[in-house]
């Protein structure tokens, strides 16, 4: 959750997450960068955690709070596991910046039973105002690249997700927004108001 | 272990605050009673074994931060440290082990042995056989990694250690660290398998035996019995030219040697050794003869031949033979090592992966081929650090 949630909550959204994840249960983090999710998780709730993350610095500190890395393409190392491996994948702020998402999400969905997903909200408000009064590319606390260095290649909207996952036929187990940057379970306009979401989706039924 | 053209001159003790200082080798020997014979994997007994071995760094009182290095082929005990207090004969892993290095000294107490049918101390083909009054030559029995290892696990009960904090190796030394991590799970704590494989694969077994078939055939390797007369000096020393293309890569010799030649611009139009890397080669070969006897080469290259533990602890499964696991697991693979490739430290990932261990994996950036893991000594180190660091702790958390 780092780059979204860094300026307003930083480990609030850390025991969020925490929140859905079962006791002693597996989890697979998908750029874990430096562990500290998983290492709080391990602590505070027994939980069996591996982190992908392909950024040696942040691999080397997920390490050293002794998090199992592998420091692979996030694609290549879904490959590694069998289905159903374990009860719940993360994938925070980094599914807009995957090539193939909905391929990498039905290996994630294959690999766990749940996925907890989040990302920002191209839909925001001020996001739309920009494009529409300055006709440039949006630019926000939480995507604040420019056009040509953004990392950013597939942006969506809370609707789209929820479009994209009825499409999939994926179930939306429950969904949070981000506001101001912190996690609110309610919102009027979602789509309209919240700088990103947080989903927890399975391809169970 | 390999050495370097031109060896750099390492400063004085006294001024090298980060190594353990003037290191003697040491000794034991066991098996030599019939009842205690060493049962060895082709199923033959053997006896009496020495290990030469080194320490560095205290065993902590509970003898819990015991590391164990496991040598390549061409290395021995002497893994840190140097010989005398002018600084001469720095050990093989000189850069890992030491006061604030990888293998901190300053926690761990480090052991490395030399292999046995290795030719540094322990017992291998060159050793007296008692039985005959001479060297055992071709009559020594082959061995395997398991065996190597067998001969670690007698020289830990001696010292006194029943439970490694790690046991880590490069190459061959990495073999035998997956070989601990499934022979002996509950050994250790942890396995560092660094530029190694879980099975040799053919290309690999092609050039060792090339490398053999180079001794082999030497006029002067007289059977392995060559030991009071002239050495195959040919024979190995092209044995380990070969070896040394293997460990370099397109690019490190690229930067290394270009097509330079040795002296002047002209070329000689003859068949003297021209260029750089001609004159590298026959270098390596030759320094190498001084210190390796050509049968050890010829036992330890087989050994690594037959190793492959999905056959041996799996029925031809890698992944039922990881089963076995109990460990943590730190894998380190080199970009442009193409002895030990990536896709073979891969393998072993997953495998570990699909059985959920507690396995991490970084794969180097490098242009130094298989050599890397000799020479990549930064990142290395800071992985090796973190990794053990964490481990100490991981087992003292409920």
């Amino acid at each position: 959750m780092t780059k979204l949630l860094k300026p307003g909550g930083g480990r609030a959204d850390l025991s969020f997450i925490a929140d859905w994840i079962d006791r002693g249960s597996s989890v697979l983090d998908l750029g874990c960068g430096d562990g500290e999710l998983l290492a709080h998780l391990a602590r505070g709730k027994g939980v069996r955690g591996i982190g992908v993350e392909i950024e040696s610095a942040r691999a080397l500190s997920a390490i050293r709070k002794g998090i199992p890395v592998l420091q692979r393409d996030l694609d290549e190392a879904l490959s590694y596991f069998g289905d159903g491996s374990f009860d719940t994948a993360i994938l925070s702020q980094t599914i807009q910046e995957l090539r193939h998402p909905r391929d990498t999400l039905r290996e994630i969905l294959r690999v766990a039973n749940r996925a907890i997903v989040s990302f920002p909200n191209f839909g925001h408000l001020p996001l739309r105002l920009q494009l529409l009064f300055h006709g440039t590319m949006p630019r926000t606390r939480a995507l604040y690249w420019q056009w040509y260095d953004t990392p950013n290649i597939h942006l969506m909207t809370v609707r789209d997700f929820t479009s994209f996952c009825e499409e999939e036929g994926y179930r939306v187990l429950e969904r949070h927004y981000i506001r101001g940057g912190r996690v609110i379970d309610r919102l009027p306009f979602p789509n309209l108001l919240s700088e990103g979401c947080i989903a927890l989706v399975t391809a169970k039924n | 272990m390999r050495i370097e053209e031109g060896e750099t001159r390492s400063p004085p003790v006294e001024e090298d605050d980060t190594s353990p200082g003037v290191v003697e080798t040491r000794y034991f020997r066991f098996a030599e009673r019939e009842s205690d014979r060493l049962l060895l994997d082709s199923g033959r007994r053997f006896g009496p074994v020495t290990v030469a071995f080194e320490t560095y760094g205290r065993l902590n009182r509970d003898a819990s931060n015991a590391v164990l290095v496991c040598h390549a082929l061409s290395g021995d005990a002497h893994a840190a440290g140097y010989r005398d207090r002018k600084g001469n004969d720095p050990g093989w892993w000189n850069d890992a082990i030491g006061p604030g290095k990888a293998f901190d000294t300053d926690r761990y107490f480090v052991i490395c042995s030399n292999v046995i049918g290795g030719c540094r101390g322990t017992t291998g083909p060159s050793t007296i056989d008692p039985e005959t009054d001479q060297a055992y030559g071709l009559d020594f029995p082959v061995v395997t990694i398991g065996d190597m290892v067998e001969v670690q696990k007698r020289l830990l009960g001696y010292l006194g250690i029943e439970k490694l904090l790690a046991v880590a190796g490069g190459s061959m030394g990495g073999m035998q660290a997956i070989e601990w991590a499934l022979r002996y799970p509950d050994a250790s704590r942890a396995h560092i398998v660094i530029a190694s494989t879980a099975r040799l694969s053919p290309q690999s077994i092609a050039f060792n035996t090339v490398g053999r078939s180079a001794i082999l055939s030497d006029s002067d390797f007289l059977a392995g019995r060559y030991y009071d007369s002239t050495i195959p000096y040919r024979g190995l020393s092209l044995a380990r030219m070969i070896g040394h293309i293997t460990y370099l890569s397109d690019e490190s010799m690229e930067t290394k040697f270009g097509r330079r030649l040795q002296e002047g611009e002209n070329f000689s139009y003859d068949f003297k050794s021209e260029f750089q890397v001609e004159s590298y080669l026959n270098y390596q070969g030759s320094k190498f003869v001084e210190r390796f006897d050509a049968n050890t080469y010829l036992y330890v290259t087989k050994a690594m031949d037959y190793f492959d533990v999905a056959r041996y602890y799996g029925g031809g499964s890698l992944e039922k033979a990881m089963e076995r696991v109990k460990s943590r697991v730190l894998l380190l693979s080199f970009s442009s090592d193409w002895l030990f490739p990536t896709a073979q430290s891969r393998d072993v990932v997953k495998a570990l992966s699909r059985l959920r261990k507690d396995v991490t994996w970084v794969d180097i950036p490098s242009s130094y081929g298989h050599d890397a893991f000799l020479l990549e000594m930064e990142t290395e180190s800071e992985i090796i650090r973190a990794f053990l660091s964490a481990t100490e702790s991981w087992e003292a958390a409920p």
